[in-house]
């Protein structure tokens, strides 16, 4: 009992010391770095070194709290740090330690967010979003058709568009094939070694053939190919290890049950391989973002890869970073729409 | 009595890399309706396989194994409670029991209600929306136990169903099964390397050897019914058991040299 109690209190005796080392060396690591004009070469020491001083400031704080709270503080610590970051990237670029040419503070990005949302390029006859604030109006005077107009001129919907319509394209058919490889041993004999070579080919590499393939090379018909095609081997070849690994016993189970081959594929098939084919989903997701924000890069006029690029070419990079920012938003939101889907998929998963 | 399970020299041989291994060899066996009959032997014996057999999963490559089909021809002729439970994550615990009534087509409110019933009978009637992920081992195994049993088989096929539990747990499943069994009399075939578990269920033991897997001898168990675990501290079951042991000691010596 005792023992125990002492080994509590000799966890809580450093009181005030233990806020003051950290925050003193911060202080003087900061204010050294600045006079010593350490920031030009010796950055990343003093990032380090700094990172190190919050760490341990952190975990002071964590140690005081009572335990119901400690949850609520690692949310908040979770939070937190990256609006630290920002703030630090903030002072780092207006100070002049970072070149604000390649690094421009994060409240210039904002404000360059902010206009490619609200304004509409005249120039290529694009925004950002499709300024969805028209929408009303535009179906008064144009109807439908002008709803659709203000879509075709929206750079997220572009991407978006071209992502979804060529991950379904691919997904679908890539689930057929992968349970029937999955089954049927002869089939899958024949095709694994196969998709598995074409599988570790990047996909960006065929586009151009792609092009040469479709009437017009600089249409929506290559990237939408190109996308579905990187998704389908993830998707086939997951499906494929999904169906397989399915525990035999419960196979067994289901035919001692008379289950024929239609309930046999509806109840135990498709759920027990559920779990692997959304990993390959998840997958095919972020490489099919991946391939779309390349392709945009190279041969197009709309989406978030050429808005990073074109604003790389004029050297804007507030809006390059802002177009940047985009495409997280749209992979963690694609993402995120997927793992719904999951959730009422499977709900045996919780 | 009337014959639900009949082997005659029933033989099961596959090929493999050292040549053709042979599971079971001339294995003869009779069930009447209502017996529950234990197989109980040292690992490799072939109780598994000729359990496997019956139920339609493996095939014979010699004599013949069947289930005799009863006067109801819409009743199901076996169904498996496998030691691995064999429940399915993605269903629920009542989805599961209600499987085999489903994969007949029988509608949802009649197969709930059968499925409802089960469960209760096992006791788990209140985790009836869970899914399997969210209860326990031996809870996993009621279910399978009720799944089996809701379907109504003809004959219900045991597959070391409490091996893979705790002794606790092994010990409460024993006395349900006991009990369930006294109220149902079905037809039972219960593999089991567990002499004391084959004893204090059974209405006959039978003794099976390894390499190749055939009949050793057939024990008649006449505890009186029913019977619980108490049972197990009575000088017949110890004479019963001792006697078992006997006979099996060797085979079982036999059997670790041979996998040595």
């Amino acid at each position: 009992m005792s023992a125990v109690t002492k080994v509590r209190d000799m966890k809580r005796k450093p009181g005030a010391a233990e806020w003051l080392i950290p925050l003193v060396g911060l202080a003087v690591l900061l204010a050294g770095a600045q006079l010593l004009d350490l920031w030009g070469s010796w950055w990343w020491a003093v990032l380090g070194a700094a990172f190190v001083l919050v760490v341990l400031l952190a975990e002071v704080a964590a140690r005081r709290l009572p335990f119901r709270l400690q949850g609520p503080y690692e949310r908040v610590l979770a939070w937190l740090f990256p609006v630290l970051v920002l703030a630090a990237w903030e002072w780092l670029s207006t100070s002049g330690v970072l070149n604000p040419r390649w690094f421009p503070p994060p409240s210039r990005i904002a404000g360059a967010l902010w206009d490619l949302t609200v304004n509409y390029d005249r120039f290529s006859g694009t925004s950002l979003l499709g300024r969805p604030w028209l929408i009303p109006a535009s179906l008064a005077s144009n109807g439908w058709a002008g709803v659709a107009a203000l879509f075709s001129e929206s750079h997220v919907w572009a991407t978006l568009s071209r992502v979804i319509v060529g991950f379904a394209i691919g997904a679908v058919p890539a689930l057929l094939v992968g349970i029937v490889m999955g089954l049927n041993r002869t089939v899958r004999t024949m095709l694994d070694a196969t998709m598995s070579a074409i599988y570790v080919l990047p996909k960006i590499a065929i586009f151009p053939i792609l092009m040469l393939v479709f009437p017009d090379p600089f249409g929506e018909g290559p990237k939408v190919t190109v996308v579905a095609i990187s998704a389908f081997f993830l998707v086939a070849l997951s499906t494929m290890a999904g169906v397989q690994g399915i525990d035999k016993v419960l196979v067994q189970a289901g035919s001692n049950f008379g289950a024929n081959r239609w309930q046999m594929l509806r109840h135990v098939i498709l759920p027990g391989a559920l779990p692997i084919v959304f990993n390959g989903l998840r997958l095919a997701l972020g490489t099919a973002l991946v391939v779309i924000v390349a392709v945009e890069f190279v041969r197009a006029k709309t989406g978030v890869g050429y808005l990073v690029y074109y604003h790389w070419q004029v050297l804007s990079t507030p809006k390059m970073y802002a177009a940047l920012l985009v495409v997280m938003v749209l992979g963690v939101g694609l993402t995120a729409l997927l793992q719904l889907v999951e959730r009422l998929v499977m709900p045996w998963k919780r | 009595m009337v014959m639900k399970i009949v082997a005659r020299s029933a033989g099961k041989s596959y090929p493999s890399k050292a040549g053709t291994v042979t599971a079971l060899e001339g294995f003869d066996l009779t069930v009447g309706e209502g017996e529950f009959v234990c197989l109980v032997g040292p690992s490799g014996c072939g109780k598994s396989t000729f359990l496997r057999i019956l139920a339609g999963l493996d095939d014979l490559t010699s004599g013949e194994a069947y289930i005799v089909p009863g006067a109801d021809p819409r009743k199901p002729l076996n169904n498996v409670v496998f030691q691995e439970y064999a429940v399915f994550p993605w269903k629920t615990v009542l989805d599961n029991v209600a499987f085999g009534l489903q994969m007949r087509g029988i509608g949802k409110a009649e197969r709930y209600e059968v499925a409802e019933r089960w469960l209760s009978k096992v006791g788990l009637k209140r985790f009836m929306h869970y899914y399997p992920s969210q209860i326990s081992g031996g809870m996993k195994q009621r279910v399978s136990i009720a799944r089996a049993l809701a379907n109504d088989p003809e004959v219900l096929l045991m597959d070391e169903p409490l091996g893979a539990l705790d002794a606790q747990t092994r010990a409460v499943l024993q006395e349900e099964l006991l009990r369930i069994w006294e109220e149902t009399k079905k037809t039972v075939l219960y593999v089991t390397h567990s002499i004391e578990e084959a004893v204090l269920l059974g209405d006959r033991v039978v003794l099976m050897t390894a390499h190749p897997g055939t009949k050793k001898s057939e024990f008649e168990v006449d505890l009186p019914r029913p019977r619980d675990l108490a049972t197990t501290s009575t000088a017949r079951f110890g004479e019963l058991t001792g006697a078992i042991w006997d006979d099996l000691r060797d085979e079982v010596r036999r059997a670790m040299e041979a996998q040595a």
